[in-house]
Order: structure tokens, then sequence, then C-alpha cells
């Protein structure tokens, strides 16, 4: 039997953030119970495999909890003991009616996305909570029972200063947190912030708000295990370290990933096509993936690395050309230990550059 | 027929413009009034048909067209409308169609006046006696001032320009009046049809099917198919295959060409090489005693390395500067190598137009990514042991030791310009090296300066510099006037340490610091943010005289992966090493494509 990932895209907002390009459309109520049933379905479609992560993202998941708490009782049986089962919230949407809901259901982790916890911040960004109300949420989800809390920080807000930055960590590792995503703010083409004259930090700004963020993180407990990820011990989300590893996962839902049965496909970005048309229809991303390239771009984000002895056994790139590449590169970016290359903070902030060097292997 | 009766019908003419003054809508309105061309194939400025020529609205090679006009006299006249180009780069070409011509129609903008490349073609038409029948055109713009403008003709060039038509060849108005003026005022050419053979190449092209086609203008004598030719300046010999007119559209066959006539010869000629612009064809059998007078040897003044961006590209590069060279006799090329780029081509043009042009039309039309060196000029080098070299890249600029006399090449500018602007364009000449020779009032509001200026001051930027200064509307002209001793040094950049041989370069000894400076400062913005530290340098032999620093990259990440979309990301570093294909690898830094050529816009 197949272990693999789950993950289920739920494309409902109340409204849109100014920062976000992911796909999700107004939530409606009967909108939503099409969506479910549709889900369900497409689920039921996958005959010989078995869950070990589900992770519910959107949009806006816990608007839908109702209905997750119906899909997860739908699809029990194959989900197997001890799997992780996330799903994300917003602190304004969350009560603890929805909480101990899923908790009964079989949640056990929740993904918060508070951002900051500085209210000029979070109005930056269009949130729709402060940060009193998501200190609320935390502590919310942690009293119903839901142990495994993780929290997102956004970096590189307009007017963001390595100071807030580090309030903002402060007051979060304080909180009943096992995980906290430290992302930064990317502006994406057709978004309002696209349009709009912000005043984000430059290349130097954003690069001392991630070293120093990732320093305080550290300081609390917080291990960086991935470029924006971080975990008190035995906090790892082990769903997105499938992404990582190259693992297998299904996604279900519009706009949701897959990587399965030796190909990457997606599922395109429309609701109504996906309540429509069933099976959902999926369009293949990458039709042979898992090639070197691909898998030292993945394995690199990870803080342990990669181990340069099974690159070589497994696609037949001679270690000792690596290791050439390696001198190429200052040496405070990377370390090399036991035959395991290991980027550091300072070399994640330049990934994109030190990987194109490391497989530019001719 | 008598020689006379079929001469005696004939005009061949050209249209002497200053650019954007309207040569060739002029001609579009010319050759639709002799319904050359029927109204619907006409496109706008048919004459300039390479797409290069079209988007930057120039001509850059002459053409000429047949065409058959009947007068109000009732008779019917051929006329050979020989289209010329305006750049002063391609000031030789002129001269030769010049050549080819009785007379010339002078088009002169309503509100600009006389410019510089204008007067300069229009004294080359006097010199060689043809007729300058001046018409002033762009009438409908409201800033006209036509009877200020005629006087300036009047004033400046000394020809009678009371009874120049006005006209507007956008508009099409009074076009009739200059085809008019072209049958009354221009001469009908002389010749003689059983006098030996001279016919003057005023250009040609190479056409895949037919081998090199020459444009001529038979001076004397009468030319047939299957004639045996010579061109008296290579000594190559032919037999003709094919002889014609140009019809503005398509070429119309004929078994004769007589003295007097403008037409084409087709003789399975195989390199352009062999029928020089401005050379004479004559007769195998019964050759001319002399060639006709003018011909000279074009050298190119300006050179630059171009390399493939893709080093493995040279073999197409070079297929392609031999195609392009088919058409263009005065470009050279030969093969060099340099450290820093590897394997590519030192390039000779007739100034940076030409260069510019030769090189978007490697790109454009053969699809290649360049890399262009900055252009140099030729140096005379008298080294201390009394040989003479000339030095035409700097990688080749021998150690100061061995120099007994470096000479740099001199030339003549004449620019005109209103008079406001004298002191900002005294002020550009004199940062520019330039010597004063006089100043000539030719109206009350318009100058005419002369200078001596280094050839190498005014290759890169000159100028666009004149024509930011005088808000665009200074113009100017040059020719070379020969080579004097300077003190000129050899200018290194180092990146990272390591001399770059292709940004190496020539300077005047005083202009080293300024000049070294600010290239220092162009190339660490030019230079994207590498992994390391990169080290700017500019140095004179050995003597780091400028230094900055491109900070190494502290963000190149792709941070959020949102439900396990790999193969966005994966696109993403796929683009980013395409995007890396295009710079170049210098040692251990990365530089792209612009940053060879932004060091040479210093003026900004």
């Amino acid at each position: 039997m197949n272990k693999v990932g789950l993950y289920i895209h739920v494309p409902f907002c109340l409204s849109k953030c100014p920062y976000c390009d992911f796909y999700s459309v107004r939530y409606e109520t009967e909108l939503a119970k099409s969506y479910a049933i549709a889900v369900k379905k497409n689920i039921a479609l996958y005959k010989d495999v078995k869950f070990d992560s589900i992770y519910f993202g959107g949009g806006t998941p816990i608007l839908l909890w109702r209905e997750i708490c119906d899909i997860l009782s739908d699809i029990s049986d194959k989900i197997v003991d001890g799997a992780e089962i996330t799903a994300e919230a917003n602190p304004c949407c969350t009560d603890r009616e929805a909480l101990s809901s899923l908790k009964a259901a079989g949640l056990n982790r929740v993904s918060f996305g508070l951002q900051s916890s500085v209210d000029r911040e979070l109005k930056a960004l269009g949130r729709r909570h402060d940060a009193f109300t998501g200190e609320k949420a935390v502590e919310l989800a942690y009293s119903v029972g839901i142990k495994n809390i993780s929290a997102d920080i956004m970096l590189g807000i307009p007017e963001q200063t390595p100071n807030s930055a580090a309030e903002t960590v402060r007051r979060f590792t304080s909180l009943p947190l096992t995980h906290i995503s430290a992302y930064m703010l990317k502006i994406e083409p057709n978004t309002p912030f696209a349009k709009q004259k912000l005043s984000l930090p430059d290349e130097d700004g954003y690069a001392d708000i991630y070293l120093e963020t990732v320093r305080l993180l550290e300081e609390n407990g917080f291990d960086q295990y991935e470029i924006s990820n971080f975990a008190k011990s035995g906090g790892e989300c082990r769903h997105n370290l499938k992404y990582w590893r190259c693992e297998q996962y299904i996604g279900v839902g519009p706009a949701a990933h897959s990587y399965f049965g030796g190909k990457r496909f997606a599922v395109p970005n429309d609701l109504e096509k996906f309540i429509k048309c069933f099976p959902q229809q999926t369009r293949v991303t990458d039709g042979q993936p898992g090639g070197f390239e691909e898998y030292m771009m993945l394995k690199l984000r990870l803080s342990e690395g990669v181990d340069l002895d099974k690159v070589q056994a497994v696609y037949s790139v001679a270690k000792r050309d690596i290791e050439r590449k390696l001198k190429e590169l200052p040496n405070d970016l990377y370390r090399y230990e036991n035959g395991t290359v290991a980027l550091t903070p300072k070399g994640f902030l330049v990934s994109n550059a030190v990987i194109g060097i490391l497989t530019d292997i001719t | 027929m008598s020689d006379n009766d079929y001469l005696s019908k004939i005009r061949n003419f050209c249209i002497i413009a200053h650019i954007d003054h309207g040569k060739s809508t002029l001609a579009d309105r010319i050759l639709e009034l002799t319904q050359t061309v029927e109204k619907r194939d006409m496109e706008e400025q048919l004459l300039d048909d390479m797409e290069l020529e079209r988007e930057r609205g120039i001509t850059i090679k002459a053409r000429a067209v047949r065409l058959k006009y009947t007068a109000d006299d009732g008779e019917d006249y051929i006329f050979n409308l020989i289209d010329t180009p305006g750049h002063v780069d391609f000031n030789y070409e002129v001269s030769r169609s010049l050549n080819a011509c009785e007379g010339a129609v002078l088009v002169v903008d309503a509100s600009q006046g006389i410019e510089a490349q204008t007067l300069a073609n229009t004294y080359l038409a006097i010199d060689q006696d043809l007729e300058v029948m001046p018409v002033i055109n762009k009438i409908d713009l409201p800033s006209a001032h036509p009877d200020e403008v005629k006087e300036e003709i009047e004033n400046v060039i000394g020809i009678p320009a009371d009874d120049a038509p006005l006209i507007s060849a956008k508009m099409g108005i009074n076009i009739k009046a200059v085809l008019e003026d072209v049958v009354n005022k221009i001469p009908p050419p002389v010749g003689n049809c059983s006098a030996p053979l001279k016919a003057l190449i005023f250009d040609s092209y190479y056409d895949s099917y037919k081998g090199v086609i020459v444009h001529v203008r038979i001076k004397e004598g009468t030319i047939h198919v299957g004639d045996r030719i010579r061109m008296m300046a290579t000594d190559a010999e032919f037999t003709v295959t094919e002889l014609g007119y140009m019809g503005a559209t398509q070429l119309l066959n004929t078994d004769t060409l007589l003295a007097g006539e403008v037409g084409y010869i087709a003789a399975s000629i195989k390199s352009i090489g062999d029928t020089k612009v401005g050379d004479t064809v004559t007769s195998a059998e019964r050759p001319a005693e002399q060639p006709l007078a003018g011909y000279r040897n074009v050298n190119p003044m300006v050179f630059s390395g171009i390399y493939p961006a893709d080093g493995a590209k040279y073999a197409d590069l070079r297929e392609a500067l031999e195609k392009l060279r088919l058409n263009d006799a005065s470009l050279s090329f030969e093969p060099e190598t340099s450290i820093a780029l590897g394997f590519g081509f030192r390039c000779g043009f007739l100034g940076l137009l030409h260069m510019e042009i030769i090189q978007e039309r490697l790109e454009r039309e053969y699809n290649l990514d360049l890399v262009t060196t900055a252009p140099s000029v030729v140096y005379k080098i008298t080294k201390t042991d009394g040989s003479v070299c000339y030095i035409d890249n700097p990688t080749n600029y021998p150690d100061p030791s061995e120099i007994e006399v470096a000479e740099e090449p001199i030339v003549k500018a004449n620019i005109y310009a209103p008079a406001d602007y004298v002191g900002n364009i005294m002020e550009l000449c004199q940062q520019r090296r330039g010597t004063f020779k006089d100043m000539k009032y030719l109206d009350q509001t318009r100058v005419e300066l002369h200078y001596d200026l280094p050839l190498n001051e005014i290759v890169y930027d000159f100028f666009d510099s004149l024509k930011s200064r005088t808000k665009g509307y200074a113009s100017y002209d040059y020719e070379i006037s020969g080579f004097v001793p300077s003190k000129l040094v050899k200018l290194d950049i180092l990146l990272n340490g390591e001399i770059v041989d292709a940004l190496s370069f020539i300077v005047h000894a005083d202009s080293a610091y300024p000049r070294a400076r600010k290239i220092a400062e162009k190339l660490k913005d030019n230079i994207p943010r590498q992994l390391f530290e990169v080290p700017v340098q500019a140095a004179v032999g050995g003597k780091i005289i400028a230094r900055e620093t491109v900070k190494a990259m502290r963000k190149d990440v792709l941070a959020k992966c949102y439900g396990g979309d790999i193969t966005r990301k994966k696109k993403l570093l796929e683009k980013q090493k395409e995007g890396k294909k295009r710079m170049r690898k210098l040692g251990s830094v990365e530089v792209p494509q612009e940053a060879f050529m932004a060091v040479l816009k210093l003026d900004e």
C-alpha cells in the first residue's frame, strides 16, 4: 500500500489580501457544499493509497470547517494511524466550535496566517485581524487540545524594520507554537500590490531582516529546517517535507498540484470546472520529474542538505565535480561535512544562484 | 535616331536632403505621380526596402529607379531617380551616386532650414558640376518660413532659390512643379554611343540567382548582352548575362544600354569585391584608355571586435558576416581572439552608424546574440626601432617603452547650429580636445563652426552629445584629414583583479582619469551582483587610477512553496540559467552584454 500525502486546495476567502496570487473566490455556502462533494468523489478515485499526511490549504480552509469534518469522516478508512492532518486558518474566522469540531474529526495541526504582531504591518498587508485577535486564536486552538500549531510570519512588509520583525518573533515565540514559517513578501504580478508604489526594503534590507529573524528564532528554540520553516524539536511539518524530499502527494481541488505516478500535474484554477467535471481535470506540468537538478533544487532548501554520495549513486553525477563547484562559492554560504552539503542562512538567501552553480555540471 | 534625340529625353538626378527633411516621401510622391507604382502597391518610403531603413527612417544603400513622365510640353521623358544615403558615414557612396547624375533636387525643410549634411552633399554636387535645383518642403507646417529659407539658400549655398517650388511631399502639394523643373532645369546627359565603353558603378548588391548585380550609369559607349566586360580597378572580366533598367518594384530587361542611360548589369559575378562602387566598367575587347575619375578605395575608420555571445555560434557569425559583405563592400572583417571573449572577428566600419547597422542586421536578420567591444580608431605608431605600425585593436597596443611617436587620426568637422548654442558647442568640442579653426555666420541666427577633432573623440557619442546640447538643432559632418602626434595611453579595465582585454581602449593621457572613473562607475551599474564582491578597477600601465565595487549578492531566493508547485520553481531556475547564457564569464565574473556597450555612452 502506497503511503502518500494529500493536499486539498480550499479556494474560498471572505476577501482577497492585496499581495496574494493564490487561487480563491468569494465564499458562498452553496458553492462550498458542491465543492466538498466533488472533493470527496475525487479522493475516492484513489483506491490503493493511504494518506499519512493531509493538508487543507487555501484560500481560507477554516471557513469550510463543517465540510472539512465531513470530508475527513468520509475518507477515514484511507487515513493511517498517526497521520498529520493540518488546516490553514485565519484568526478572525476561527472560533471554539470550529476548532473543537475539527479536533474531534481528527485534525491535529493548525496553521495560522498571523503574519505579524505589529498592527500597522497587518493593516499594510490588508489582513482582517489585529495582533491581539491573532494571539487569542492560537491560545484558543491550544485550549481545545490542538497541540501542534504553526504561525506564518511575513518578512519584508512595507515599512517593516529589523526591529519590528524582531518584535513579532519575540511575541510569537512566547505563544504555544511548535512551528513557524517565515516567508519573504514577494510582489506577484497581477496583484493589487504590484500596482502600488510600496516602500519595501531593498536587497540588503531583506537580507538583514531575514538573517536577524533566523537568529532570533533559533535563539528561542525554533530550529531552521528549511529556507522559510522553523520548528521546535519534532514539530517539523511532515506534509511540507514531502515536497522537499521528492515524495509523492496527491492534490485535489482547483489549483492543487500533485506528484504521483511519476508525473507532476496540476488542476486548473477554475472552481466551476472542478465541480462540474469528474474526475477533476489535470494538466501535466512535468512529465519527467525527479532529475538531478530537481533533486538538488529541493534538497538544498533543507537544513539536512544533500548527501553527495547518494547523488553520485542515483544520478551518476560525480561527487568531485560538485566538490569542485563548491569551491567557487564563498565559504560562508554552505557547510560541507561527511559528504553532505547544506546551506547556511546566508546561503539560503542566495540559493537560486548557488543551485545554479552547483547544478551547472557539464 | 541620332544620339541627341534619345539623350534629350533623359534626366538623371538625385535628391539631396537632411535626415527627416522628406527625401523619401518626395520620392514616393514622384513615383505615384509618374504612375511608376500603382497606388495600391504604394508603401511608404518604397525605395527604402530594408527593414532597418524603414525603422530608422534613413537610406542606407543608394537605390535607383527609372520613371516615365509626360511633361507639360507633351513629350515623354525618362527620369532616373537615384536615391542617396544621407549620413556622413556613407559620404563616399553619396559622391558616387552624384556622379551618375546631371542634376540634384535639393530638398530643404521650410521650418528648419539648411543642415550640415545638406550643405556637405550640396557642395559635393556643385563640385561635380551638377545642376542644383532647390525645393522647399513641408510648407504645410505652421512653423514654415519659406522666404527666409530661400534667402538662406541664396546666401549660404549661393544658388538662386527665388522660384524654388514650395511643396509638401507629405500632403502631395505642388509635386508636379518639381517634375517640370527637372525637365526644364536639369540638363540632359551627354555621351557618345560609339565610343569605348565607360560605365560608372554607383551601387551593387548580391542576388543569389544572378550573382552580383551592378547599378551603372553609362557615360560613354554601348553595352550589349553577351559582351565581355572588364572592371578597370580590379581587372576582373565577365560576360554580360543580363542588362536592364530598375523599375520601382521589378527589374525590366533590355538588350543594350546606351551612353547616358542608367541601368543594371548581371554577369555571373560571384564576389562583390570585384565590383567596387566608383569603379569603371569597360569592354574587354575594346577597352577605354582611362577610367572615369574619382575612384578611391574606401578604408574603414572605426574598428570593433564582434563576438558571438555563445562561443558555439562562431561559424554562424562568420557565415552571416560573409553574407553581409556580399552587399556591403565597405564592411571588413578578420578573425581575432580575445582572452575574455574567445573567438570572434575584428570588423572595420565607415563610422559608428555603419557599425550599429551591421550589428543590428546580424542580430535581427541572422538571429545572433553578439558581444561588441568598444570601437577603436586606427593609431599610427612609430616604434623606437623606426618601424611603423597601425593599431586598430587596443589589445595589440605596444608597450610605452617601445613607442617613439604615437599618432591619432584627426578630422575636419563642420558644425551647423543656431547661434544660441555656440557656447555649448564650443564647450563640448573643447572637452573632446577639439582645436577651434573658425566660425562663420550663415545668416543672422545660424552659424557654421570649424573644428579639428580627434576621430577617437567623436566615434563614441559625439553626435548624441551635440544633439542633446543644442536641443537637436545642430548637425555636423566630417572628413578625415590625417594623423597627428598625441599623448596616448592604454586604459585597462580589471574585474576581480584580472585585466579584461576586450574592455581595454586607447585614450588621451589627459582624459584618462575622468574616463577611468566614469567607466568604473558604468560597469558597477551594469554588472549584476554576484556571489562574491567584485572590484572594478581601471589602470594605466599597471597603476590603478579608479576603483568601484559591485557588492556581493545578498538575496536571490524563491521563498515560498505553494501547495507543492515544484514545476514553477523548476521553470524559474531554468529561466535563470537561460539568462546566464546571455552573460559572458570573464574569469569568475558574469558580465552582461550591455556592459560592453554601456562603457561607450559616457556623456549622460
